[in-house]
């Protein structure tokens, strides 16, 4: 085990994977000379040449269309886009462009893509520089979603990505990079579509990602103390999703609650309750809860921000809104 | 651009081939009324000399590639798409191209270079510019053929890949067909420039104006363009001057025309500007003339045939061909 930040893990993975296969390229805004405004990606320019890690002009559907085109003809690109909300400047090229062009040739276009993004609140940037940005992603088929919460995660899921034959959205929550944690050595991949248990508990299970499982973990503890014991998930990718990890938990607590630092509207924690509702309703005790920012836009100023994010008293709250007796 | 005569056998493989597409988009046309194809479609009759002009530099086994609009029968049928497997997908059907997935706006055949036919408006753009990424990074000495038409110049994602490619030098030929209308509104009244040409030097990228009703002339400036992005000197933008004789899709009667405009471009057709140089020049003469057109169309009436046989696909292929594996 070696302690790695969040930043440099996904750093890890990129010159491991550019290492490994030649085909590997990245490009974006400030990436290559300056390292990324993140500081994520330092060094690689150094190492791999102007070939093949390259500054690209802020052109975010150029960016994004140009590394389709590379893909489909041989090339493994990895771009990122400096914030997740930019994305909405080369939206068509990321929806109807890489993932659909597979299913419009009937299977002879290949897109082994993934877009790096920076998203998520917590940092104060305001209402086009905060959002999480899953939901704008996860209702298109075509396209898979990663969201790693953890450095180990952000490692194996880049590197998964990276190896990925298909378009794959990366989102890596900004106000996670400076974390440190411990990260396995040696080759280290962590596959689509399988949850993480981060905490064992039987009274509840709460669902989230990113810095929202910091926030259950948080709240988890504080429950502990006055003997609610809650199951935390961490889902790391939302497409695939892992369903199967969150039932069998209700198997055990009987109560869901998804936590979300998005919209209620088109989130996933509502595509988690439907799938439970349709395929194990039985399961379920108690009302479920979703916690969300609502109907709400991300402020500037630092305390609204915090009103409007969800932190482990609201995690708090809704634990107790289901009522439960120890 | 002046013309630049051909060999025989260039010339009359393009005027073959523009007969062909002429026969195809005229067949389209009866099929649609007949409800036997569905959707929409964008015919491309009175553009075909900038399809053969065009196929006629582009190589798939060196790894050139193509990227196409809505309006792109000429260019699948020029690059050579058979035709029963491009019946087949205008019609929906099983042994079409995309196995029925793709239709007519999304024609697309990697064994001839055609990696896409892009239905919104510029979105081709920054994909050829990718593929010609992957030339530079692999060197391998291809180039990459963007086409669009005058539509699409005003869209972000044009002038973004310009751009990006001037400034990477990337080989790719961006190839605009002006056909003087996007969609209902002529050029004139979308655009303060007089020629989509003149666009290239904001991004300093030499530009070429070229008779889009001329094969032989727009043989010429791709030549010159392919050349260019070969010895890496990067993009060239080639605005050929052309024009649609039908309407946008098959719902447009073309009503905003001004009266006499057809008949002015009807005149400059280009599958007989091509046959007028050949039977001067001895070539060809008004009875093998007829004889290639009683040939292609036999030909494309026997592939209607044989993809109105085709089945229809199965249901179960439904949820296939999303992801690689």
């Amino acid at each position: 085990m070696t302690v790695l930040a969040y930043r440099d893990a996904v750093r890890r993975a990129l010159d491991e994977e550019m290492a490994r296969d030649e085909n590997v390229i990245f490009f974006g805004e400030d990436v290559a000379r300056a390292g990324g405004v993140f500081k994520v990606t330092p060094g690689l320019f150094e190492k791999y040449g102007e070939d093949r890690v390259r500054d690209t002009p802020i052109s975010e559907t150029a960016i994004i269309g140009s590394a389709i085109g590379a893909a489909i003809t041989g090339l493994r690109p990895v771009i990122e886009i400096m914030f997740a909300d930019f994305a909405a400047v080369a939206y068509d090229q990321i929806v109807n462009q890489a993932a659909k062009m597979r299913y419009m040739s009937g299977g002879q276009i290949s897109v082994p893509l993934t877009i790096r993004m920076a998203h998520g609140a917590g940092m104060s940037f305001g209402a086009q520089h905060s959002q999480s940005c899953e939901g704008w992603f996860m209702s298109v088929p075509g396209l898979k979603v990663a969201v790693p919460g953890t450095p180990a995660d952000a490692l194996g899921l880049l590197k998964t990505a990276i190896r990925d034959p298909n378009p794959v959205v990366f989102l890596e929550h900004k106000a996670l990079y400076a974390d440190r944690a411990d990260v396995p050595d040696g080759e280290h991949l962590v596959p689509f579509g399988k949850a993480a248990l981060c905490r064992s508990g039987q009274h509840v299970t709460i669902v989230a990602i990113q810095r929202m499982v910091q926030m259950a973990l948080k709240a988890a503890d504080l429950l502990a103390q006055e003997g609610i014991e809650c199951e935390v998930i961490d889902l790391r990718t939302l497409s695939p999703l892992d369903v199967e990890t969150v039932q069998l938990s209700l198997r055990k607590t009987a109560r869901l609650i998804t936590v979300e630092e998005s919209p209620l509207a088109g989130g996933w924690g509502g595509l988690v309750i439907s799938r439970i509702m349709d395929e194990a309703i039985w399961l379920l005790d108690a009302p479920v809860v979703r916690v969300t920012m609502g109907e709400g836009i991300i402020p500037f100023s630092p305390p609204l921000e915090r009103a409007l994010i969800p932190d482990e008293q609201r995690i708090i709250a809704a634990v107790r809104q289901l009522g439960i007796k120890r | 651009m002046p013309p630049v005569p051909l060999p025989e056998s260039a010339r009359k493989h393009m005027l073959r081939t523009m007969m062909l597409i002429r026969v195809v988009e005229n067949q389209v046309q009866t099929l649609f009324s007949e409800n036997v194809i569905q959707g929409t479609t964008h015919l491309a009759n009175g553009q075909e000399a900038v399809a053969v002009a065009m196929a006629a530099h582009v190589n798939p086994r060196r790894g050139d590639t193509v990227t196409c609009t809505y309006r792109g029968h000429s260019h699948a049928l020029a690059l050579g798409m058979q035709l029963r497997p491009f019946f087949a997908e205008m019609m929906g059907r099983t042994g079409g191209c995309s196995k029925g997935k793709g239709g007519s706006m999304h024609l697309t055949d990697l064994s001839i270079g055609l990696i896409g036919t892009f239905a919104v408006v510029g979105a081709g753009l920054p994909i050829s510019v990718g593929a010609a990424l992957t030339a530079q990074i692999k060197r391998n000495g291809s180039v990459h053929l963007a086409i669009f038409g005058d539509g699409s110049v005003n869209i972000g994602a044009w002038h973004e890949s310009l751009n990006l490619a001037a400034v990477w030098k990337l080989p790719v030929i961006f190839l605009c067909e002006n056909n003087l209308y996007g969609e209902y509104t002529p050029y004139l009244r979308t655009s303060p420039v007089a020629h989509v040409a003149d666009r290239a030097a904001a991004y300093g990228l030499p530009a070429i104006i070229v008779d889009g009703q001329d094969a032989e002339a727009l043989h010429a400036a791709l030549r010159q363009a392919s050349e260019h992005a070969q010895n890496g000197s990067g993009p060239t933008l080639i605005e050929a001057k052309t024009y649609r004789y039908s309407g946008h899709s098959r719902t447009d009667p073309a009503a905003y025309r001004p009266a006499g405009e057809l008949e002015q471009w009807l005149a400059r057709d280009p599958i007989q500007i091509l046959a007028d140089r050949m039977i001067a020049d001895r070539q060809i003469d008004a009875q093998e003339i007829a004889r290639l057109q009683a040939e292609v169309e036999a030909e494309v009436n026997s592939a209607i045939q044989w993809a109105l046989a085709q089945p229809f696909p199965n249901t179960e292929t439904l949820y296939e061909d999303i992801w690689a594996s």
